[in-house]
């Protein structure tokens, strides 16, 4: 008998790899068809008010200028608030473009120019005159508005986010009590989504009230039911097709409002339209908030946390209720007996912020895990010495097991390849030449989520392996884990497998995002083809005599053909006997809740930095990094590796470089561009090293995954900016660690 | 970005002739700062009169020792030239220190000196901004100024020049060459850019269709005791918060000529002669380098969130003139030099 193919867990190179480098993959903005009119928005220049006039007149005497949609001369759209909720919208009032005259956030779009050449449309974009009556009493900045703190309004997204735990103990006498005590407070300016790919959808009107939609984002169907609900449009008579995604991070889970605005434009003009945002423009809706952290921790003599306190102030919009699960994280890690976890939110003149990716955790582990490194030194104890002594197999907070946790080997092996030992304890101990050398550790954690999908499989008569799922391929690699994972279950060549997604008429699968993709598709593409290959069974029984005792258990799939007992059939000889028909069955892929009810649910990480710093003129780098991940089975290591190589550069543009500059007094960020919104250079990045510690999971899914998008970017923040302390003896808070902090 | 009319000139007369002060008129060379002011409606033009063929990229060497580079070459070609970079590999250090290799490849070398302000609020259209648009006002005085000025800024604009180019042409006391419609002249470089004053929209003393035709420098290049440091928010593509071009002509270890030039801090390169001056005689070390950057930083003002460079640039004066001794300790992208064992 052939050795099954295994092809999980082989570091397979990117199936679109060539077309992505070579320029033949064609983005949302790159199809091109006849007749197509082109959309540039204009945005608010004031942050909170009204538009008093839109001079139309002379922008529409310009050449090429097809129409300029306002406020004022949009088509209707859905009348209830409930039929914009796209599927990753917080509880509130989802914002509408175009909607109304009143101004909620500078950069608000507030028109749209059609003409027939981009030329044209953003000319005439830029000679819109508007005029506005100002309120400039407007608020953005989030330090300076904490006394509109509150807690987020209850809503359906409690589901998925659910205000944070109950106190437990007494957190205020356990911290007086305590032998060591620390704390900090951390803030972290707005990040916003830069993906390499700008936001974009080409809209084809195919006919009255039927739409074929390019598009970026990271949910086909999440942007088909929206536009099909806000524009009264049948569902099937919506497609949105997004087969290659140049990067989304979160940017892409809710319908973004180049969307909105071109397909207003196609349905009111009945012609093809298409709107891409421009770079300055990424800066005008979702970001990762402004965030504002208090945390305490306290330990006995020996180092035990007995008490942890973390508050955190998220900010959110004026009409929308945007919330992370901010302070859950450090009782799930650390076990105490007092714990006091409190969120709020303040509402600001600003666009409802936006899941970025490790929404919540890569915020909160900052502030978790410096103020474990600050303890650490009031202990006199080792840091990762400190998180060993505190290491908790099970879920404290909900005193649950976990379906697996190797975090413990994250740590040990991490710290050994990293050289961890080599540490002299006290800060400003180590030097090379004029600069000062420090080593930091932090630990992360995301959830280990699962959500239910539908997948079909089917046998063409060409004998190849059909597997379809609407499912985007945001850069992840879920086109090849897909083909991956199938090709496995049938023990085919990935050759013969092909993987049909990014396409909303396709079975339906969630929006990507909360590293749940591979676990989500994965487990439906396990369950389809479990059921399609029965089918295949009961198909060889009646072709074939030999097969009459055959089962389930007994039968090999192998290379294209079933195998029983040393007789093999190939799926050609099976479809044909089908009568040429394909062989196709459709089935969910869904978490077992009932089961995972009495588990938690996490990867882990355990991230190592080496950094420098200029001794007199602060300049900070990091000069080697690594990252040990714990995420159960690894599906494809080369594309898992990306994940995590991407998460720590991520980590370390928060950490010490990017920073978007807030003007309060006119209610703008005002480094609206690459060049001034400082995202890391291939300079900036060293020495980056991951490792997969073994992680089985027989408990979580079928596969035994956990993904691997966010973990990546959770611990290398703090761990840089414990190295940075180590380093100088400076403790810097406040995100980005610019050279001047540490002068 | 409106249309515009596009002219391939062939000579400097006949740009200059193309060239209308009763329209819009802009020269384009390399085009790397211009079209992307057109396209983000900062600049307006309805003519631009190419200039690239109106002469020969070439580096002539001078009778007196000196070398005339043209103002059409790329930055790309003439750090890269064999003669800059033995003669003058403070300015090819400088050179590299700034944008992109993908920009250096295109931009020019007189384009390089007539480049705009990377100023926050004049970058963007929607916002006041006394360069932009003369007597809007100045949001940056109050507003986000990390990257601004601390020194001959004014109350109207407290903008810098953002060049790496052009503060090693200060130190080498490069002299520029232009034509215009008054004819050819020679400029001292400390006196082709202006500080912003009553009128920060002009940056440089070129009149409405006067063009650069070369750079000249003298023949001192420094190639002995140089260095550049470019101190940014990232290793590489980002402007400098502070830069500093350095050179010493030295005698047994004692300065005989000084320059120093600060980047990054003012609308124009920087240098104070009395600085240099004093160092004459001198030593290079901490204490006479201190001295010099403290008379150099005479005057600094700091702003909310420019302060730091007030003592950054001390401390960069410093670190820049012991690298002086020892150029090649220099590191890729200008970036602070290990001088420990100095």
């Amino acid at each position: 008998m052939k050795e099954m193919n295994t092809t999980i867990g082989k570091p397979v190179s990117r199936l679109e790899g060539f077309e992505k480098v070579t320029g033949a993959a064609k983005y949302a903005a790159d199809h091109h068809v006849p007749g197509l009119l082109y959309g540039y928005v204009v945005n608010s220049t004031i942050t909170k008010g009204r538009i008093t006039k839109i001079y139309t007149r002379e922008v529409s005497a310009l050449p090429g200028i097809i129409e300029i949609l306002t406020h004022e001369n949009r088509m209707p759209t859905a009348w209830f608030d409930i039929q914009y909720a796209d599927m990753d919208a917080p509880s509130g009032t989802v914002f509408k473009p175009l909607h109304d005259d009143k101004i909620r956030y500078n950069g608000q779009p507030i028109a749209l120019v059609i003409a027939e050449s981009y030329e044209q449309a953003r000319l005439g974009a830029a000679k819109l005159r508007v005029e506005y009556d100002e309120d400039t009493q407007h608020a953005t900045e989030l330090k300076g508005n904490l006394e509109r703190a509150r807690p987020p309004k209850p809503g359906m997204a409690f589901l998925l986010k659910p205000p944070p735990p109950k106190p437990t103990g007494d957190f205020e006498k356990a911290y007086e009590e305590a032998a060591f005590r620390a704390k900090g407070e951390y803030g972290h300016s707005a990040e916003f989504h830069n993906p390499m790919e700008l936001f974009a959808s080409t809209v084809l009107y195919e006919g009255k009230g039927k739409l074929a939609i390019y598009s970026k984002t990271q949910g086909t169907i999440n942007d088909q039911t929206f536009v099909a609900n806000v524009f009264g449009l049948k569902y099937k008579n919506v497609k949105v097709i997004a087969p290659y995604v140049g990067g989304a991070f979160g940017s892409g889970l809710r319908p973004q409002y180049q969307l909105y605005l071109a397909v207003m434009a196609a349905l009111q003009l009945q012609r093809h339209v298409r709107v891409v945002l421009d770079r300055s423009q990424m800066f005008t809706f979702g970001h990762r908030p402004q965030t504002l952290m208090q945390m305490r921790i306290s330990a006995d003599g020996d180092g035990k946390v007995t008490g942890l306190n973390h508050e955190g102030y998220g900010e959110t919009s004026a009409y929308e209720d945007y919330s992370e699960i901010l302070v859950k994280w450090a009782p799930m890690l650390y076990p105490a007996a007092n714990t006091l976890l409190k969120y709020n939110l303040v509402p600001l003149d600003v666009a409802t912020p936006l899941d970025m990716r490790a929404p919540g955790g890569s915020t909160a582990f900052h502030a978790i895990e410096c103020t474990m490194d600050q303890l650490a030194y009031q202990l006199n104890m080792d840091p990762l010495g400190l998180r060993i002594k505190n290491y908790s197999e099970a879920d404290p907070l909900e005193n649950k097991p976990f379906t697996s946790k190797e975090l413990k080997a994250c740590y040990l092996q991490g710290a050994a390849k990293f050289g961890w030992y080599g540490r002299k304890p006290e800060p400003r101990s180590m030097r090379r030449g004029n600069k000062l050398v420090g080593y930091g550790m932090a630990t992360g954690m995301w959830d280990a989520m699962q959500m239910p999908a539908r997948v079909e499989a089917k046998i063409t008569p060409d004998g190849k392996l059909h597997i379809k799922s609407a499912i985007t391929d945001i850069g992840t690699g879920t086109f090849t884990v897909m083909t991956q994972i199938a090709a496995e279950q049938f023990g085919m060549a990935m050759e013969d497998v092909i993987f049909d997604y990014g396409n909303s008429k396709l079975p339906f699968a969630p929006i990507q995002g909360g590293s749940f993709s591979t676990s989500t598709v994965g487990v439906g593409v396990v369950n389809a083809s479990k059921a399609l290959k029965k089918m295949l069974l009961k198909l060889a029984k009646k072709v074939s005599a030999e097969f009459k005792n055959a089962e389930v258990g007994t039968v090999t799939f192998v290379g294209g053909e079933i195998i029983y007992n040393g007789h093999a059939l190939s799926f050609i000889k099976l479809v044909a006997a089908n009568g040429d028909k394909p062989i196709h069955t459709k089935n969910m892929g869904y978490p077992h809740a009932l089961k995972l009810r009495k588990y938690a649910m996490a990867t882990h990480s355990a991230a190592f930095v080496e950094v420098e710093v200029d001794e007199d003129l602060g300049v900070a780098t990091v000069t080697r990094a690594l990252t040990a991940v714990a995420a159960g089975r690894i599906i494809n290591p080369k594309t898992a590796r990306s994940q995590i190589l991407g998460g720590m550069v991520w980590g370390i543009s928060k950490a010490l470089r990017e920073e978007a500059l807030l003007d309060p007094a006119i209610g703008k960020y005002v480094n609206q561009n690459l060049a001034e919104y400082h995202l890391p250079v291939h300079a900036d990045i060293k020495g980056l090293d991951v490792i997969f510690v073994e992680e089985q999971d027989q408990l979580i899914n079928e596969l035994g995954t956990k993904g691997v998008g966010e973990i990546g970017v959770v611990a290398i923040t703090p761990a840089i900016a414990n190295a940075v302390y180590h380093a100088t003896g400076k403790r810097i808070n406040d995100l980005p660690i610019h050279f001047d902090k540490l002068l | 970005m409106n249309d515009f009319e596009y002219r391939l000139a062939a000579t400097t007369t006949e740009a200059q002739q193309q060239f209308s002060s009763s329209r819009r008129s802009s020269y384009v060379a390399g085009g790397t700062n211009l079209i992307d002011l057109l396209k983000y409606n900062l600049a307006d033009a309805d003519l631009l009169v190419d200039i690239n063929q109106t002469q020969a990229t070439s580096i002539e060497e001078l009778a007196g020792g000196g070398v005339r580079i043209s103002a059409l070459m790329t930055n790309a070609d003439t750090a890269y030239h064999p003669l800059i970079e033995k003669r003058y590999p403070l300015l090819s250090k400088a050179i590299l220190a700034g944008a992109s290799a993908q920009i250096r490849n295109m931009a020019t070398n007189g384009g390089n000196l007539l480049q705009r302000t990377r100023c926050y609020y004049f970058y963007d259209a929607a916002s006041p901004c006394n360069k932009r648009n003369p007597g809007s006002g100045c949001p940056a005085l109050t507003g986000q100024n990390r990257m601004m000025a601390i020194l001959g800024a004014s109350g109207h604009c407290i903008a810098v020049f953002p060049s790496d180019m052009c503060v090693a042409l200060a130190a080498l006391e490069a002299v520029i060459l232009t034509n215009g419609p008054a004819g050819e002249r020679m400029v001292k470089f400390g006196d082709f850019h202006r500080l912003p004053g009553e009128h920060p929209e002009l940056d440089n003393i070129l009149q409405p269709g006067e063009i650069i035709t070369a750079i000249e420098l003298p023949g001192e290049g420094f190639a002995a005791n140089y260095s550049y440091l470019k101190i940014r928010d990232r290793s590489s593509y980002a402007f400098a918060l502070v830069s500093v071009a350095t050179a010493f002509e030295l005698e047994n270890g004692i300065i005989k000529k000084a320059r120093i030039a600060l980047g990054g801090v003012a609308h124009k390169p920087w240098r104070v002669n009395e600085a240099e001056g004093n160092l004459i005689g001198k030593a290079v070390n901490k204490d006479t380098l201190g001295a010099a950057a403290d008379m150099i930083l005479k005057g600094a003002i700091g702003l909310e969130h420019n302060s730091f460079k007030i003592e950054l640039a001390k401390r960069a004066i410093i670190r820049n003139g012991l690298t002086a001794l020892k150029p090649e300790l220099q590191l890729p992208g200008a970036q602070p030099a290990d001088t420990s064992m100095l």
